[in-house]
């Protein structure tokens, strides 16, 4: 089975966001960028399923500008076979991505494709769904668990209230929840092997998808200040005080 | 060595080092760093990983298990991890040490050191030169190799400064094995060896640690009629001074690399708390006063990173790079103090405060204007050697 595995480079999660000075959104300039850790995971996990001989080629996609192929090199170090690079200057919103995968997914027919369940940047959650919905394939979301049998999958999620397991049948999309493994780091001598790994440059215009954003973002704020907290003498105060001032409870 | 054409390149810089490395190192966050100060303990987990993932063995020729980098990739790689607010000096050695092996060594001993270097199952991080009555005029070292009838050697003196010797399984060692008087010159009758640290250690060797202002593992180390295999003898008797000249650029573009990183730290630490930390209604980056200082510190170590990049240029092209490595240790050097004294100040009274990791990276930070060579043996190195002034020395 071949598996393809979608990653998206974004800000390093150890950064501290700073919102631009304009509020169009976040300063991405001269900052730490790294392979969203989602995403990783996602690698990771098709990684073990080729070591365990569920699957036998693994291939990262990537969307977005050249430096994306800095975050394919990474998915190649960590045990990729090879990657496809869908070259692009513009802003991708979900349904872009999702457009965008489904032409390599048609091209590659993989077993499974494998992506994080979100990206820790504008935090969508929607490309591995709306994916799924445009390949008419099974999805499953949010992965703590993945079994292969017979032509199918159990996949174990994470939802309200406890664990759920679906079986779904192959191929499908299923998307990364943060406990389903912990990533490897990439090897010296596996940086070396990925920088001879292929990496296929499509254009995105080339795709034939409208990749046009859907959405307009009008304003990115920081969060407010943390205010300073107040102490109650008991809980009749404390009642009082929601009801009062907070207006929380009726 | 042949002669090939030494370059920068200013857009690679082996940028796919950089991104792994510094996601390993994010798993070692300031409070592993921070606790590893206060009990005064090795940061083996740390280092393990490292290993793990072959940074350590970048230099190593492929044959013997190692990547084949040359030292702009071993710089990339120090740097990255000082940048990311860990700390090399824990294991750099084992980056470089090997050196001195791999171009002097016998085949036997190549065969049978390397690869175990390369896997980390065995780690040469421990070198012994400096002496309590010798530091810098190295070639007035006392602790003495006497060849033996059955070819062994028979080791006696002291060596301090020793860093690493307890988590390290081999040790490389200068000693006399002429004594100064029956030689030509100075520099003539010393030799290197590389000791097996688990057989020396209580049959004629005590390692002693030095509690310092860092937690940086050094040691003295008592030699007491150890007995040494005449097989640990690397190249010939008498020859060790050169030897060991050889390996210290590799060393000084290392450490200078790791100066770089320990700059970006530094300044993107006090950058971000100027920008954020609001006194008078306003971030006190904007006041030139606290600004200045940190584009200046900026400026610097971006000056120093070109002169560490042409020291590693013409290194990895085989060309001599005297001048140039020792050039690139003092002005990193230089530059991370500078980063790390105007980081201190930015903070004001949380600088000195551990959480915030300054007061520790700052302690941290001077060691490299005294160690491995202290500024002023690189200045009087330019002046006599490369200036052609009055010797002091």
């Amino acid at each position: 089975m071949k598996v393809l595995v979608a990653v998206k480079r974004t800000i390093d999660p150890n950064v501290k966001v700073r919102v631009k000075s304009d509020q169009t959104g976040v300063e991405t300039a001269n900052v730490k960028m790294a392979m969203n850790p989602f995403c990783e995971i996602a690698v990771e996990e098709a990684v073990r399923m080729k070591e365990a001989g569920s699957a036998n080629e693994v291939v990262a996609v990537s969307a977005g500008a050249d430096k994306a192929q800095e975050t394919l090199r990474t998915a190649l170090a960590m045990g990729a076979d090879r990657a496809v690079h869908i070259v692009t200057e513009a802003e991708l919103q979900p349904l872009a991505v999702a457009r965008l995968l489904k032409v390599i997914a048609d091209e590659e027919q993989p077993g499974l494709v494998i992506m994080g369940k979100q990206a820790i940047d504008d935090d969508s959650n929607q490309t591995g769904q709306m994916l799924a919905a445009l390949l008419g394939w099974p999805q499953a979301t949010f992965a703590s668990e993945i079994e292969f049998k017979d032509g199918t999958a159990d996949v174990t999620r994470e939802i309200d209230g406890g664990l759920e397991t679906l079986n779904v049948n192959l191929p499908a999309v299923v998307t990364t929840d943060l406990r389903l493994n912990e990533p490897r780091y990439a090897s010296l001598p596996n940086i070396m092997k990925a920088k001879k790994k292929p990496i296929d440059r499509r254009e995105a215009d080339a795709l034939g998808v409208d990749i046009s954003p859907r959405l307009a973002i009008h304003k990115v704020e920081e969060p407010p200040k943390r205010e300073a907290g107040i102490k109650v003498a008991d809980v009749a105060e404390l009642v009082a005080k929601l009801r009062d001032d907070a207006k929380v409870i009726g | 060595m042949s002669e090939q054409r030494a370059f920068i390149d200013l857009d690679d810089d082996h940028r796919e080092l950089r991104e792994p490395v510094s996601a390993l190192c994010a798993r070692y966050p300031g409070e592993y760093w921070r606790e590893k100060d206060r009990e005064r303990a090795y940061p083996e987990e740390f280092v393990q990983a490292l290993t793990d993932a072959g940074f350590l063995a970048a230099l190593i020729p492929e044959r013997y298990g190692g990547s084949g980098l040359g030292i702009g990739a071993g710089a990339a790689i120090l740097e990255e991890i000082h940048a990311s607010g860990c700390n090399g000096g824990a294991c750099h050695a084992q980056m470089y040490t090997m050196g001195t092996v791999l171009r002097h060594g016998s085949d036997q001993q190549k065969e049978t050191y390397l690869p175990q270097i390369a896997s980390g199952a065995r780690r040469l991080q421990a070198f012994g030169v400096t002496e309590p009555t010798t530091g810098s005029d190295t070639t007035q070292l006392r602790t003495t190799a006497e060849r033996r009838p059955d070819g062994d050697y028979t080791v006696n003196g002291q060596k301090v400064w020793i860093s690493r010797a307890e988590h390290s399984d081999l040790l490389l060692l200068l000693a006399r094995t002429t004594p100064a008087a029956e030689t030509k010159k100075r520099t003539e009758g010393l030799s290197v060896f590389l000791v097996e640290l688990e057989r020396a250690v209580g049959n004629g060797l005590e390692i002693r640690p030095i509690r310092t202002m860092i937690n940086h593992a050094t040691t003295e180390l008592f030699f007491d009629d150890l007995v040494i295999p005449g097989s640990s003898l690397i190249g010939e008797e008498g020859r060790g001074f050169r030897y060991i000249l050889d390996g210290m650029n590799a060393e000084r573009i290392l450490i200078a690399a790791e100066c770089i990183g320990d700059s970006r730290w530094f300044i993107e630490k006090a950058s971000a708390y100027a920008t954020e930390r609001q006194v008078f209604g306003r971030p006190i980056g904007a006041n030139q006063g606290v600004q200045f200082p940190i584009a200046e510190a900026y400026a610097q170590m971006e000056a120093a990173r070109l002169m560490v990049q042409k020291a590693a240029a013409l290194f990895d092209a085989g060309r001599p790079c005297g001048p140039e490595a020792n050039m690139a240790k003092l002005l990193a050097a230089e530059a991370s103090w500078k980063a790390a004294d105007t980081c201190l100040q930015t903070h004001g009274g949380f600088g000195f405060a551990e959480e915030y990791d300054v007061e520790r990276k700052f302690r941290e930070a001077r060691l490299y204007r005294v160690a491995p060579i202290s500024t002023n043996l690189v200045l009087a190195y330019l002046g006599q050697h490369v200036l052609g002034m009055p010797r002091s020395y």
